[in-house]
C-alpha cells in the first residue's frame, strides 16, 4: 500500500512491512494492521477467552494462532502435577480455551513446549515481512527476523483472536547503528545493555528501533534475538534487523517455513525488506562496537547498567534530579554502595536462560566456560532451556553433562527465573547474575536482588562467586573431562 | 469500557520514576483468571511499609495518581491497569508513560494523562501540603486543573472520542470486516499458518 498520499517515498524496513499490513486507512483513525502470527501463553490469555465467550464470537483465524504454556511451568517433576493449585488452574484454562476454540496448543511435557518467544522463530513461524503479535512485552524478539512484533494487552488480545487486526497509532523510526567489530568475549548482550544504558529505558517511546550496520550484520540470528528482545526495555514498541542470508540459511528447512515455489517466492519479498538508501530516520543514534565490553546493572531497571570493570555509581554523579533519586532508590535496594567496584559484588544464585539468553547457543557458550570448572561453593546456578527443542540439542551436544558436572542445575523449559511465577525464585535479599531481561525490584522473587548479566559472565560469576567476565577467569580450569 | 468525560477526586502524590508494572503488580498475582480482585496486589512490596503513601490515612479515598516518568515501564500485563482500578483510581498523571501500558490503560477507561514533569512538581507539591486537595481531569476540555493550575494536555481526537463515548474497540473493528475479508483474500500464500496445510 502507498503511504497517505499515494507518493512513492523512501521507506524505512518498519515502513514497508507495517504498509504492507493495513487493512484500513482512514484520516483521523489509528491505522487497522492485519496480524500474520498471533502467539498465546497461559498469563495474558484467559480474560481475553472470557471476552470472547461473553460476546459469543469466535478466533477468526486459529490457523494464525498458536499457544504454548511458559510461564507457571516448573522445571523439576514436570511428570507430576503442579503443586501451586492457582498456576495449576490457570494452566488448565489454558488448555480448555484452546480445546473450546480450536487453537494449537503446546502444554507442558510436549515436545514443542518452550518459552514462547523461542518457539515461534523455532518452528520456522516468525518470518521476515510478517506482524507478529502476543500479549507478552518480549514479543519485539521476533523482529530479529524483519518482523514487526508487537507486545501487547489482553484487551488487544482479545481484539485479535476476534479480528486478527488491530488499530495501532503510528509509530516514530530510530536506527541504531553499531558499527565496527565486537571485541571477544563481548556478546550481543553486552550489546543492548550498552545500548540501553545510553538511550534510556525512555528512550525508545514511541519508536521502532531498526538495528543495523556492520556489527549487526555479523551476529547470529540467536544473537539478533537477544537484541531485538531487550528493545522493550529501552521503552521501544518494536525493534527489528532487515533479514539477510543469516535470517534464511535459519528458516530454511523449519517445519513452517515455506517450501518449493513459495520458498522462492518469499525470498524474493523478504529481500526487498530493507530500509531504502535514501529514506530517513526520525531519530539516528551511533554506537562503536569495538569499544564496548562485558556490560552488567548494577541498578533496579535495565538501563541502570556499567561495563563490568567500572563501579557502582554515586547517585550525587547525576545531573537529573529524578535519575538521582531513581539510583539513590536502587542501590538502597540492591544493597550496594557508591564506587564499589562492580567485579566485588558476590552472588548468591546464577541463572541462565529466558526468552534473551535460553537459546541453543546461549548454553553453548555458558557451557564453553564451564567446561572443566566447578561453580563456587554454597552458589546456586539454574540452567533452564528456553524450550524443549533447545534442551534436546543441548543434551545432544553433552551440554546438560557439562553444567550438571560443574555443579550446576539442569532444569526443564520454561520462563522459570525470568520472573519467579514458578517457583524458581530468589529469596528475600539474595543476589542474582540473571542473563533474563529485568532487573525490577522483586522481579526474581520478593526481595530478590537481580544483576543482568550475558550468559558468558553468567558463567565465570558461577565459578568465581562474583561478577566476573570469562577473561578473569585464566588459569581456574582444571583438566577435567567434560 | 466505562467511560471517561471528567472527574475530580484527591491525589496519591507518588514521588518514583520508572514505576514498572512489576512493582504496579508482582508476578504472583498474575495467575490469576479474572479482571477483578487485584487491589490487594497493587504496589503489594512497597505497601509494606507502613510509610508509603498509600497506606497514609488522609490518602483513603483517593482516585487521582500522580506519579513520576516513565510511568508503567516493563512487562505488557494489562492488570496492571486492572489493580490500579481495582483499587480506585480513575486516571494518572505523569511526564511520561510506557507504551504498552498507555494503550492498556486507555482501552479500559482508565484515563493516563501525559503533562510537563513542573507541572507534577506542582500538584506533588499541592497535594502533599494538602491531602485534602483535589484534581479535576476534564477529557471534554482536555484540561488538568487543580488550585492555581490549569494545564491542558493532547489526546489524540480518535482515543479521546472512543473514551467519551466508552466505546467497544472490537465492535468498532467489526464494522469493518469487508476490509479484514478483503485483506485476507490477497494475502500471499507464502505466509505461515500455525496448522499444516
Amino acid at each position: 500500500m502507498l503511504p497517505v498520499g499515494g507518493k512513492a517515498m523512501a521507506r524505512t524496513l518498519a515502513e514497508k512491512v507495517w504498509d504492507d499490513h493495513v487493512v484500513r486507512r482512514a484520516e483521523g483513525e489509528p491505522d487497522l494492521l492485519f496480524i500474520d502470527l498471533h502467539l498465546l501463553h497461559e498469563v495474558t490469555s484467559p480474560q481475553a477467552f472470557d471476552g470472547l465467550r461473553l460476546s459469543g464470537r469466535a478466533v477468526r483465524r486459529t490457523d494464525l494462532t498458536i499457544a504454548t504454556e511458559d510461564h507457571n511451568t516448573p522445571t523439576l517433576d514436570i511428570d507430576k502435577p503442579i503443586a501451586d493449585p492457582v498456576s495449576r488452574t490457570q494452566l488448565e484454562t489454558l488448555r480448555k480455551n484452546c480445546a473450546e476454540f480450536g487453537v494449537r496448543l503446546h502444554p507442558l511435557g510436549d515436545v514443542e513446549q518452550g518459552v514462547v518467544h523461542v518457539v515461534g522463530p523455532q518452528l520456522g513461524l516468525t518470518q521476515p515481512g510478517t506482524t507478529v503479535v502476543c500479549g507478552d512485552s518480549h514479543t519485539s524478539t521476533h523482529g530479529a527476523f524483519g518482523a514487526l512484533a508487537f507486545g501487547i494487552g489482553t484487551s488487544q488480545v482479545e481484539h485479535v483472536l476476534a479480528t486478527q487486526t488491530l488499530p495501532m497509532p503510528k509509530f516514530k523510526t530510530m536506527a541504531v547503528n553499531v558499527d565496527g567489530e565486537l571485541p571477544d568475549g563481548v556478546t550481543a548482550k553486552d550489546l543492548i545493555l550498552a545500548i540501553i544504558a545510553q538511550i534510556g529505558t525512555g528512550g525508545g517511546q514511541g519508536y521502532v528501533i531498526e538495528y543495523r550496520g556492520s556489527a549487526i550484520e555479523k551476529l547470529s540470528m540467536e544473537a539478533r534475538m537477544t537484541v531485538c528482545n531487550m528493545s522493550i526495555e529501552a521503552g521501544a514498541r518494536a525493534g527489528m534487523i532487515a533479514p539477510d542470508e543469516t535470517t534464511f540459511a535459519y528458516l530454511k528447512g523449519r517445519p513452517h517455513a515455506p517450501q518449493g515455489e513459495e520458498w522462492d517466492a518469499a525470498v524474493e519479498y523478504w529481500k526487498t525488506l530493507r530500509t531504502d538508501d535514501d529514506a530517513v530516520f526520525d531519530h539516528e543514534v551511533h554506537i562503536d562496537a569495538s569499544r564496548l565490553a562485558p556490560f552488567v546493572t548494577w541498578g533496579t531497571n535495565p538501563g541502570q547498567g556499567a561495563p563490568l570493570s567500572a563501579v557502582v555509581p554515586d547517585p550525587a554523579s547525576f545531573a537529573d534530579p529524578s535519575e538521582r533519586l531513581a539510583a539513590e532508590k536502587a542501590l538502597e535496594y540492591m544493597g550496594l554502595a557508591p564506587n564499589q567496584p562492580l567485579r566485588d559484588i558476590a552472588v548468591d544464585t546464577v541463572f541462565v536462560g529466558s526468552c534473551t539468553n535460553g537459546r541453543i547457543e546461549d548454553l553453548r557458550s555458558a557451557a564453553d566456560v564451564l567446561r572443566g570448572r566447578k561453580v563456587a561453593e554454597g552458589l546456586r546456578m539454574l540452567v533452564v532451556p528456553g524450550s524443549v527443542r533447545v534442551a534436546l540439542q543441548a543434551v545432544a551436544e553433552g551440554l546438560d553433562k557439562v553444567f550438571t558436572a560443574a555443579g550446576a542445575e539442569w532444569r526443564h523449559a520454561g520462563c522459570s527465573m525470568c520472573l519467579g511465577m514458578n517457583p524458581d525464585q530468589l529469596a528475600p535479599g539474595e543476589r542474582s547474575a540473571s542473563t533474563s531481561n529485568r532487573n525490577f525490584e522483586g522481579r526474581q522473587g520478593k526481595g530478590g536482588r537481580t544483576h543482568l548479566v550475558s550468559p558468558q559472565v553468567a558463567a565465570a560469576t558461577a565459578v568465581l562467586g562474583h561478577l566476573a567476565s570469562p577473561a578473569d577467569l585464566s588459569d581456574v580450569r582444571t583438566p577435567v573431562e567434560a | 469500557m466505562e467511560a471517561f468525560t471528567t472527574h475530580t477526586g484527591r491525589a496519591v502524590p507518588l514521588r518514583r520514576s520508572n514505576v514498572d508494572t512489576d512493582q504496579i503488580i508482582p508476578a504472583h498475582w498474575l495467575k490469576k483468571v479474572t479482571r477483578n480482585g487485584f487491589e490487594d496486589g497493587l504496589f503489594e512490596a512497597w505497601r509494606k511499609d507502613p510509610q508509603f503513601v498509600l497506606n497514609q490515612p488522609e490518602r483513603q479515598g483517593a482516585t487521582v495518581l500522580v506519579a513520576g516518568p516513565d510511568f508503567g515501564t516493563g512487562s505488557s500485563r494489562e492488570h496492571a491497569v486492572w489493580a490500579l482500578q481495582n483499587y480506585g483510581f480513575k486516571t494518572v498523571l505523569s511526564s511520561r508513560f510506557a507504551d504498552i501500558f498507555r494503550g492498556n490503560s486507555l482501552k479500559n477507561g482508565l484515563l493516563t494523562v501525559v503533562v510537563p514533569q513542573d507541572v507534577i512538581e506542582r500538584l506533588w507539591k499541592l497535594t502533599e501540603s494538602d491531602p485534602a486537595a483535589e484534581i479535576t481531569v476534564d477529557l471534554v476540555a482536555r484540561e488538568v486543573r487543580a488550585e492555581g493550575l490549569t494545564q491542558s494536555f493532547e489526546l489524540d481526537d480518535n482515543a479521546r472520542w472512543r473514551l467519551l463515548e466508552g466505546l467497544d474497540d472490537i465492535s468498532l473493528t467489526l464494522r469493518h470486516e469487508a476490509d479484514i475479508a478483503e485483506y485476507e483474500a490477497r494475502r500471499p500464500a507464502h505466509k505461515p499458518r500455525t496448522v499444516e496445510a
